[in-house]
């Protein structure tokens, strides 16, 4: 596991004791292309195990015995994984950023068995330039499970999303698979905050991608997206189970930083008649859980850094991750894989990098008594 | 013979020169009569406030010896309390029998006490006027505006990183609760340690100066930010 990024120190010690052949494997890190460093670092990953310097899985599978609500845990339909949040900046593989989202993919590939798909959480650049973008699919080619994305802010305010549907396809659409009812959508609109004030593209995307800059609009679904997934679901039975997949968290958590969903409650009310609800959401780079109803909501992870619990408005389902430490490029940030039940529920598991993993159940929430609440209050912020 | 008379000249001129360069000044006659055990009625040591307008004359104690312990907090209970007349030039002179002389407006005052009444009209020329506080607002905004853009902004580091990426509003910095015993850097922090270490380290930028005006605006903004927040020094 590597604590800071590979500095020359480090791979002057660690070529200390090593063969001439890991000598080259090594120095061989030092400069290499996209290829080069994916051979090479999956080389070397394989010799520090050997050498009980990095573990060769960061994906611990851990058994959660917990009581469920008929006393038997239902049966694992599939599982799916997640990288989200990448935020990446075009300035090459060695960019702390790029070699993050390099390491999650590596922990999907490596589980065993595989995810059915791998879901693309949303930011996958920073500024939404066609170059960070491209820099992304190139390296989350390198998954061997099919992907499905789903777009962040970062990725569309650029050029309000041509770059994005001209890469990936639409930016909301649905899908059916294994008796689930999937839906993705793009709730990171905003209202034109932009054109009054006549700010350049690279201006209004800046003042998008603060998390803090006020001067943009809330995020919302909208009018035209929720016609469509009325419709959409207007053929769905009542039983089937719905997993949707946003952006943002899809109910009002702190409007500040755009922890928000403008239209949360419309967007609930189409869900609410189905029984088994599961919304995946990320933007906010934190363990979240939330539940309204019979909603279940969970944040994903990013891979890039993690932000602070918001001051005001966290849901009391939450179990706060304490302070991550600011030493350690990788603390409070990982990947993670959604268990779907045969029920149609849906258990969360963070792979956090730098901590246990933490994974939260359906039957947990349906509860409303999760591990550890009540206990780490988490510091003020 | 002659080297005689030329030797015996030099000598009397080297005499009537020294005599005529001596140095007779009061402070080496002092030196000398402190040599010989003389008292030094006429050393004293002058302290000045910080606005140079009030002094403090301390009478007994010679320009290069310390005040002993017990006068200096006369001396400083002396200056704290004629810092009330804020604009005025005053002078005390303090004898070694700890009696107060007050010299002010061109007159002598000699029954001072600290704590007491003097003939000073003590109008309120130290206020801030409206328009004093209006400039003094201004430059502090000035500087917080300049500190949040730095946060804000991706300039202090090299890799893109902001501040502002892991401290939206300049959440989870508590500036209020430095110094503290910072567990990483192994050693107790200020604010501004902290600081330059995540602009080493994140941002993997150059470390700012102590006294640079950016970390100056840094802190500033954070410390805004955290306005209103209890000072908890040590805490977390």
């Amino acid at each position: 596991m590597y604590q800071n990024d590979m500095t020359r120190k480090e791979i002057e010690f660690a070529l200390a004791e090593r063969s001439k052949e890991d000598e080259r494997t090594l120095r061989g890190l030092e400069n290499c292309d996209r290829r080069n460093f994916l051979r090479v670092s999956l080389k070397f990953a394989g010799m520090a195990a050997a050498a009980s310097i990095i573990q060769p899985h960061t994906f611990q599978l851990v058994n959660v015995v917990h009581a469920a609500e008929d006393g038997a845990q239902p049966e694992l339909a599939f599982r799916f994984a997640y990288v989200s949040d990448t935020h990446l900046y075009a300035r090459g593989m060695t960019h702390r950023f790029a070699k993050a989202a390099l390491k999650a993919v590596e922990d999907v590939n490596a589980l065993d068995p595989q995810p059915d798909f791998v879901l693309f959480g949303g930011d996958l650049a920073q500024l939404g330039r066609p170059d960070e973008l491209a820099l992304g699919q190139q390296i989350l080619k390198e998954l061997k499970a099919p992907v499905r994305m789903m777009v962040g802010e970062h990725d569309w305010y650029l050029d309000l999303g041509e770059k994005w549907k001209e890469m990936f396809g639409p930016d909301f659409y649905s899908f059916d698979y294994k008796g689930i009812h999937f839906v993705t959508l793009n709730s990171v609109v905003e209202k034109d905050f932009w054109t009054a004030k006549g700010y350049t593209p690279e201006q209004r995307m800046a003042i998008v991608s603060g998390l803090d800059d006020n001067r943009q609009s809330p995020f919302e679904v909208g009018e035209p997206q929720r016609q469509w997934l009325s419709k959409d679901l207007a053929k769905i039975d009542k039983k089937t189970p719905i997993v949707v997949f946003s952006h943002s968290p899809l109910y009002k958590l702190y409007k500040n930083w755009n922890f928000w969903t403008d239209d949360a409650e419309q967007v609930q009310q189409i869900l609410q008649p189905f029984e088994t609800v599961s919304v995946i959401h990320g933007h906010t780079h934190q363990l979240l859980t939330h539940r309204i109803g019979n909603i279940h909501f969970h944040g994903m992870l990013s891979t890039a850094w993690p932000w602070p619990y918001a001051p005001e408005g966290l849901p009391e389902l939450t179990v706060q991750m304490s302070r991550s430490d600011p030493f350690n490029q990788l603390d409070g940030c990982g990947n993670g894989t959604i268990d779907v039940r045969k029920n149609g529920r849906v258990d969360k598991r963070y792979n956090l990098w730098t901590r246990n993993p933490r994974v939260v159940t359906a039957s947990e929430l349906a509860s409303g008594s999760l591990t550890g609440l009540g206990g780490y209050k988490g510091p003020s912020y | 013979m002659n080297v005689k008379l030329i030797l015996a000249a030099l000598m009397l001129g080297a005499i009537g020169l020294t005599y005529f360069f001596m140095d007779r000044s009061p402070a080496l006659e002092r030196a000398r009569r402190a040599e010989v055990g003389a008292e030094d009625e006429w050393a004293s040591r002058t302290v000045w406030a910080c606005d140079r307008r009030k002094m403090v004359i301390v009478e007994g104690v010679r320009s290069d010896e310390k005040i002993p312990p017990a006068r200096a907090q006369q001396v400083a209970d002396v200056l704290q309390d004629l810092m009330r007349y804020c604009n005025e030039e005053i002078t005390a002179r303090i004898s070694t029998d700890a009696r107060i002389t007050i010299a002010a407006n061109g007159k002598v005052y000699e029954h001072y006490v600290v704590g007491g009444p003097l003939p000073i009209v003590k109008a309120r020329f130290g206020d801030p006027t409206e328009r004093e506080k209006k400039i003094w607002k201004a430059e502090l905004d000035k500087l917080v505006t300049e500190g949040d853009r730095l946060f804000h902004s991706d300039e202090l580091g090299t890799n893109g990183v902001a501040c502002a990426m892991c401290h939206p509003n300049a959440a989870n910095t508590h500036p209020e609760t430095y110094p503290k015993f910072q567990t990483q850097l192994k050693e107790v922090a200020l604010l501004r340690d902290m600081v330059n270490w995540c602009i080493l380290n994140p941002l993997e930028g150059k470390q700012l100066d102590h006294a640079d005006p950016r970390m100056k605006a840094l802190e500033a903004y954070m410390l805004a930010a955290r306005a209103g927040k209890a000072l908890e020094a040590g805490k977390h």
